[in-house]
Formats: C-alpha cells, structure tokens, sequence
C-alpha cells in the first residue's frame, strides 16, 4: 500500500488485514463479472429480473441504509445523545416498514412501476413524477459523492491512506460492478456487506459488555464518568427539552421522526424501495420490508451500544468535530476507536473491510437507484420516448458510470468546500417528508387531482427549503419551528419534516378541492378504493406478512418499555 | 435464488466469503497465541473463536448452497 502515509492513525494494519481488504475487491469484481450475463433486459438490468426471494430484498432493503456514513455517524450521536439515538432505528423505522410492507407495497407491486417516480406518473402525470425525478436523481448523485469523499476522510483519519487513493479505487470498483451487474451486483453486495457489518462489529458489543461487566455495570461507569447526565433512558428525558441532551420533547420523536421523516424515507425514498421492487412476487414484496424491520431492530447492537461502551470504557473525552483541537478525537471516531480497543490484526482488517463494504455498497446503491431513475423517470419520457430494450439497458450502464464520474467530481468539491457537505445531506431531507405526502394522499384518496399532487410536492418542498434557510439565518426561528431553543440540529430536522409534510398535504387537499379529478378507470390499480389487493386466505398464519408486522410492532413496544 | 436465470445462490458467496475470513482470522489468532496483540481483553483470544465460528458457519452455507451443475 503505496499510498500509507506516515501521519499518526487510529489504527495500523498488518499484513493478513490488507490480505482480508484485498480479497473483498476481488470477489466483489469477481461477482460483478459473473452476473454481467445474467443483466440483459432492463427488468433484469434496473429490477434485477424481479426475482429475489423475501430474504434476498429484505437484506437488501435494511442494507441499503446500514452505510459506514450511518454505521459511523450514529455510533458518534450515540456518544453524543445516548440511547436517544436508537429512535431513529425504533419508532424512527419500524413502523414505517411494516406499514410499506402491509399498506404500500401492494400499489408498488400491482402498479409494476420501475421507480417511485414511476408511480408518480401514473398517478398523477408527467409534472410530479419529472419534480420528483430530477430532485432525486440530482441529489442521489451529490449524496454518491458525499459518500464517496466521507470515506476517504475516514481511509485518512483510520488508516492513513491517501484520499486520492481511497475515492479513485473505490469508485473505479463501484463502477465496474455495478455496470457489468445493474441491480443484480448492487443487491448481491449489498447481503454480502450485511454479513460482514455484523460479523465485523458484533465482538465490539460482545468485549465491551464483558469489560464492563454488563448493562448495569457499564450503566454505573457513566454515570461515574459523565455525573449528573442522562444517557440511558428513551423516552424519560423528553418530558420537556430541557432533560436531554439532543433538546427534543416527544412530540418530535413521535410525529416529526415515527409519523413523518422515517414513513417519508423508508415508504418514498427509491434508493431503499427499489430493494423491494426486485421481489419475485407479491407476498415476497409484502414480507421482504417486514423481515428487514427485525433486522434493523437488532442494528442498534452493533450501533448505539458501542457508542455508549465509548462513554464507559475510553479514557479520553471525545469532542463535537467542530470543536476538535490536536490530540482529540470527534464523536464520529468512536466506532474506529472501540475497533482499535478491542481488535488485532486478522479481527482489525474484517471491521475496516466492513467499512469499506458499506461505503462501497452505499455509492453502488446510489448509483444503481440515480442509474434507473435518470433512465426511465426523465430519458424514457421526456428524451426518448420510444427506444428498443437495449438501448435503455445501454444508456443504464452508461449513466452508471456518468453518474460515478460525476460523484467523484462532487468528492472533489466537497473537498475544496467542506462546508457544501451538510448542505447537501440537508438538501436531501428536503424532498423527502413532503414526497411522502403526496405518495400516500395519492394512493389513499382517489379524489386528489394531477394539479394537485405536483403544487402539494412543489410548496412542501419550498417550504421545508424555506424553514431550514431561516432556521441557519436567524437562530431565533428555531424556537418558532422546532418549538424550542434548545433544538439541536437532529430536532429541528424533525420538526421540520413534521411542517413540511403538513404544508404538503394542506395545499394538495385544498388544489384538488378546486380542480378536476381524474376518471376512475385511469385510477385502476393505483389507488386503494380502486384496487382488488390479492387477499391470502388461503396462506397459514405463519406465511402472512401482515401477523409478522404484528409482532415486530410488538417486539418495538416491548423494547420501548425495556429502555423507557 | 433464481429460478429463470440459474445464478449461483447469493448464500453461497457469503459462506464462501466467511469461511476464507475465518480461516485467515483463526490463523492469525493461533500464531500470535503465545503473544497476544495490544489490545484490552487479548487474553480472551478473540480471534481464534470468533475466526472459528466464522468458518464454521462459512462451511455450513458452502455446502448447503454449492452449486450443482445448475450454472
């Protein structure tokens, strides 16, 4: 490794770690290769032939968001929060699982569109759908370079690489599987990254509670630790904003996160619904969501418990990255720092190799979801309408790798402005909440009219943009949109969610209450009082999905309860 | 996984993937026995059990899922 660098690192590797890394690119390219004979068709190429079974799409599904950016980020608010954080795995995702599976999914499925934007046009027309598309495709391939330039700078800071070294080989490998491979290469690096997360992180979690002796004693090390601070309880502290550390009163958690931001991005965010979109039939669509919800309950195991172990066990204080001085170490290192604490080599190499498993698939799931969008919401429609197969197979391998070179002109930007970064992850937040709204008015009311779908996605939009822009302007809206002035940056996001999916659905109700609806034959297979969903009276309990959300749903309150 | 495209399971890559790691992970643990690494808890011996368990469980996917002549 030419480009190892001689600057202090959080880790050093031996030689069977870099042999564990090296082998990991080369079965990746190895799969990549094989599968290319298998994506002829654009179902195959951009759906991966809708053949996976429940599992394969519910690994996908819950791996398309187990990124290092998330692995990383929330082991870091977990330090900084404490078990609050486990929200956004909890309430903050469950729900809105089970309800995409039981509730959603049949529409998706019935409906066989290739995107959620795909939806869009066939539910309301060419106005919402084309909103819809560019904003994702544009801001999916920002989010592709954000990933890609974040991994670097985490290569830099663990390891010591080179950046330049870290963004071209990571990328070079996405593109080449991903473009030989369409969806297929994705999916199958996607469960591939699944087991390595788990295996690479699951001894963190393991050494650290025999370290400390258990729950309660690494409950008392804390509180020796940090006296007079709450770290431990989710929902105790958020009787009022001022008892916890993020600044958040329940109401936030509840609406803005369970009933808005989680059922916007787990329902309406292509990049993960597509997951679902490669199932092989109609109960698989239904239970491959709901099997990945008990899953991403678990992730809180390898997320949120090392970053409070970090609070027990490391001797040093660690600081928000805004504040970090030479010789100190940010929030978002703890992950790198219990790996460090508690692997050799051989051990060492499988986490770092799970980091770099789940960059790579987070920039192969971006360009996989930009690669499907860009060809069938905006080229197919509004470029070329009638084009054999091929030549949308063609122009999906194409933008695969336009869409690569592109992210890594954005690594780039982001590296010469650090600043765009949170711009651009808030960018994202922006279409999401909203988009929900109007997906879910679409298919729940057959009365909301095309008018009203694209200027209720449109003022949501604006809205959510507006609130953000005045809340990072004049500190003092805080108090007026995230109710408080103690909102930290995860709580006004919340509330913001919350208004902009309410400005969504207030302007989509009232346009259509003065336009004209479309017939009801246009409807047909899209909205729910015109839609015969296949009922499964004949399936044992044990095979319906909708007894599985049952208990998952129970599973999330009994967690509740434990760590009230 | 795919009946229409014959494509070697995916269960079959992760053992695959598994059982190499393991293997190199369960080494690596075995010759540095008498010599642990720096690391808290080293005399626990993490990777040789967590090595083994990996090949172990590689092993099982391999053979449940080796492709027979379908590809």
């Amino acid at each position: 490794m030419i480009a190892m660098m001689a600057a202090p690192t959080l880790v050093h590797l031996s030689a069977v770690d870099l042999v564990i890394i090296a082998f990991y690119f080369l079965l990746v390219l190895a799969i990549g290769f094989y599968l290319k004979r298998f994506a002829k068709t654009g179902e195959d190429f951009f759906l991966a032939g809708r053949e996976m079974t429940a599992w394969v799409a519910g690994l996908a599904f819950v791996s398309a968001n187990l990124g290092s950016l998330e692995l990383l980020g929330w082991a870091g608010s977990a330090y900084q929060y404490g078990i609050l954080a486990a929200h956004w795995y909890w309430i903050g995702a469950i729900p809105a699982m089970v309800f995409l599976g039981i509730v959603m999914m049949p529409f998706y499925y019935i409906s066989k569109t290739h995107s959620v934007p795909g939806y869009l046009q066939l539910r309301y027309g060419s106005e919402a759908s084309g909103l819809s598309a560019i904003t994702f495709a544009v801001m999916t391939i920002l989010m592709s370079g954000v990933n890609m330039y974040a991994m670097a700078v985490v290569m830099k800071v663990v390891l010591g690489w080179d950046i330049n070294f870290s963004i071209w080989v990571s990328s070079l490998t996405v593109g080449v599987y991903v473009a030989a491979g369409g969806l297929f290469s994705a999916i199958f690096n996607e469960v591939l990254q699944f087991f390595l997360i788990w295996f690479g992180a699951l001894l963190i979690p393991i050494l650290g509670m025999i370290e400390t002796g258990g729950w309660h004693g690494m409950v008392a090390r804390i509180h020796q630790n940090f006296p007079g601070q709450e770290f431990t309880h989710m929902w105790a502290p958020m009787r009022s904003f001022a008892d916890n550390p993020m600044g958040i009163h329940w109401t936030g958690i509840v609406f803005g996160l369970g009933a808005v931001q989680a059922m916007g991005y787990w329902t309406t965010d292509f990049l993960v619904v597509q997951r679902v979109l490669s199932a092989k039939d109609m109960r698989s669509a239904k239970m491959a969501p709901i099997i990945g919800s008990f899953f991403k309950m678990a992730v809180p195991l390898i997320v949120i418990l090392p970053g409070l172990l970090g609070r027990a066990v490391l001797p040093m204080h660690l600081v928000p990255a805004s504040d970090l001085q030479p010789g100190q170490h940010s929030f978002n290192e703890v992950l790198p720092l219990m790996l460090g604490r508690y692997c050799g080599p051989g051990l060492l190499g499988l986490g770092i190799t799970a980091l770099v498993a789940g960059f790579m698939a987070g920039m192969a799931g971006n360009v996989s979801a930009f690669a499907t969008v860009w060809t069938y919401d905006i080229y197919r429609p509004f470029i070329r309408k009638t084009a054999t197969d091929q030549h949308y197979v063609a122009m999906g391998r194409w933008c695969t790798l336009i869409g690569l070179i592109v992210s890594i002109g954005t690594a780039y930007l982001v590296m010469n402005f650090a600043s765009i970064m949170g711009y651009v992850q808030a960018l994202f937040g922006f279409f999401i909440a909203p988009l929900f709204g109007t997906v879910l008015l679409g298919m729940l009311w057959k009365r909301v009219t095309r008018a009203a779908g694209f200027w209720g996605l449109l003022a949501g939009t604006l809205s959510s943009v507006g609130m953000f822009t005045l809340m990072k302007l004049d500190r003092s809206w805080v108090s007026v949109f995230a109710l408080s002035p103690r909102a930290q940056g995860l709580a006004q996001d919340m509330y913001q969610a919350l208004w902009s999916c309410v400005t969504c659905v207030v302007v989509t109700v009232l346009v259509t209450l003065v336009t004209k609806p479309k017939p009801d034959r246009e409807l047909k297979g899209l909205v729910y009082a015109l839609t015969e969903v296949p009922r499964e009276e004949h399936a044992s309990w044990l095979h319906k999905p909708v007894v599985w959300g049952a208990v998952a749903l129970v599973v999330l309150v009994v967690l509740q309860i434990i760590f009230w | 996984m795919s009946e229409d495209h014959h494509i070697i399971p995916i269960w079959f890559f992760v053992g695959f993937l598994l059982l190499v790691y393991g293997f190199l992970i369960l080494v690596s643990g075995l010759a540095e026995w008498s010599h642990p690494p720096n690391t808290v808890l080293a005399e626990l011996h993490a990777p040789v059990w967590w090595g083994g368990l990996l090949v172990v469980l590689g092993l099982i996917y391999c053979l449940k899922y080796y492709p027979r002549g379908e590809s």
